[in-house]
């Protein structure tokens, strides 16, 4: 991907620059589209996996120490270091990118859903088994709109870190915002493409959350009103 | 030769640990600046976070603060810092690294203060304690768990970023994968992987070293408190 600059109005190298922001607006818009597109992916694909994995860590105790174990040490390994084991696989492109982010997400996504899973009282499971629902039903009439708040929390906080850690994705040339920072940096240090991509990168992470903490509103009306 | 093989060869290979710029080289760079980022972390959280816990105060700041790095890519404090006065160098890339540790760090402080007894904190008010000797002879012995978890949390994350101050060539063991991406991933793919093994492996050994350490600085009736302490320092912190 290659990034043309204008240097033309910008005598002094300035923090920002309209002139840059408006000389280079397909640049930029592209590196915001890939990194959206990447973090909707990533989060998706993260969601639709941890939610099983989190029941079935839920369902079976013996399954949850070592699910929850796991996904420790899975944590703490760098994501360089994982961008470094999955590229010679995956080779360089988008898919490890949406790999090693999504990894990272469906941990969150994991460990916040079972510890949502696991506050449902035990006084409501009872009654419920008590009223006659199964197992299945139980968890998709009760345990699972119980859990929903922290599923939520999860899937924000995945987000959230989602779109900060796509900007790493640069090692194999697919960073989104964070290609345009890079280049920035090597370009003479261009501060204006460096702040404007940092700008957006904060900018997208806080509206992807705006939007789940409404979707979370939308779909918990029990909990309106309380706080939180 | 598969990836794999390549990469226990490169790393059998002795001067790729001796060469200048070599594995131990990296090594020593990799610790000395985390170390630094670690404590100019802990100089700055540990006081205002205590504080903050002391007074009642400022628990919305410290949710801010810790969400608002969240959402910050490390590579644009990595690149931004050494722009402004800073300058290039070992100090940009250690602040770039010490304001990852600072959420951790204050929100556990924080958290370690406020969980304290309110009755060991009345009983010694009663005793006729300051509000400063409150927080130096009851609040903080009560708060260590929490600290020692912060701690490892901080400084495991570090270890962890510090990784990617390769990116704008500030040392550390990631410049060995930067390299290894940089040779092409045919010819690079073992050094890559090599490199990797390396990073991973110094993060899960410093990750263990401090758990230990932190068993051993717990006092043992507060070692219960010491797991539920982990438990929020994991929440609290759900950063790459």
């Amino acid at each position: 991907m290659f990034l043309h600059l204008s240097y033309r109005a910008a005598p002094g190298n300035p923090w920002f620059s309209w002139q840059y922001v408006r000389d280079n607006s397909d640049t930029i818009l592209a590196a915001l589209r890939e990194h959206t597109w990447l973090t909707a992916r990533a989060v998706v694909i993260a969601a639709l996996v941890a939610l099983p994995l989190a029941v079935a860590a839920y369902w079976f105790r013996s399954l949850a120490a070592s699910i929850l174990a796991l996904t420790g040490v899975l944590y703490t390994i760098p994501s360089l270091a994982l961008f470094a084991f999955l590229a010679p696989y995956l080779g360089i492109g988008a898919i490890t990118v949406l790999t090693v982010v999504a990894l990272y997400a469906l941990l969150v996504i994991v460990r916040n859903t079972l510890a949502g899973l696991n506050q449902v009282p035990p006084e409501v499971r009872e009654a419920a088994e008590g009223m006659g629902y199964g197992r299945w039903g139980r968890l998709f009439r009760i345990e699972l709109p119980l859990a929903l708040p922290g599923i939520l929390t999860g899937v924000r906080l995945a987000t959230v870190s989602t779109v900060a850690l796509v900007t790493v994705g640069v090692v194999v040339g697919r960073g989104g915002l964070g290609q345009l920072i890079f280049a920035g940096f090597q370009n003479n240090f261009y501060k204006a493409q460096i702040m404007t991509g940092t700008v957006l990168c904060v900018l997208l992470a806080l509206v992807l959350d705006l939007i789940l903490a409404g979707v979370g509103r939308l779909l918990t009306p029990w909990l309106r009103g309380r706080v939180s | 030769m598969n990836p794999v093989k390549q990469a226990v060869v490169w790393l059998n290979d002795p001067l790729n640990w001796t060469n200048p710029g070599g594995v131990l080289d990296r090594l020593g760079e990799h610790l000395s600046m985390s170390a630094l980022a670690v404590l100019l972390g802990c100089l700055v959280a540990w006081p205002i976070g205590l504080w903050l816990g002391h007074s009642g105060r400022g628990g919305g700041l410290v949710l801010l603060v810790s969400n608002v790095t969240l959402a910050i890519p490390t590579l644009a404090l990595l690149t931004i810092l050494p722009l402004t006065f800073l300058g290039f160098g070992r100090s940009a890339v250690v602040v770039a690294l010490a304001v990852f540790a600072v959420p951790p760090l204050l929100a556990n402080a924080y958290t370690g203060v406020r969980q304290a007894d309110p009755e060991a904190r009345d009983a010694a008010r009663g005793m006729g304690l300051s509000g400063g000797q409150v927080l130096r002879r009851v609040e903080l012995p009560l708060a260590v768990p929490y600290l020692a978890a912060g701690f490892r949390t901080a400084a495991v994350q570090v270890v962890a970023t510090a990784a990617l101050a390769s990116f704008v060539n500030g040392g550390g063991l990631g410049q060995i994968i930067r390299a290894g991406f940089g040779l092409d991933i045919a010819a690079g793919g073992g050094q890559i992987i090599a490199g990797g093994v390396l990073v991973a492996g110094l993060a899960l050994l410093v990750e263990g070293i401090l758990a230990v350490l932190e068993r051993v600085v717990t006092p043992r009736p507060l070692r219960r408190v010491s797991r539920r302490a982990n438990r929020r320092a994991a929440a609290a912190t759900a950063g790459g």
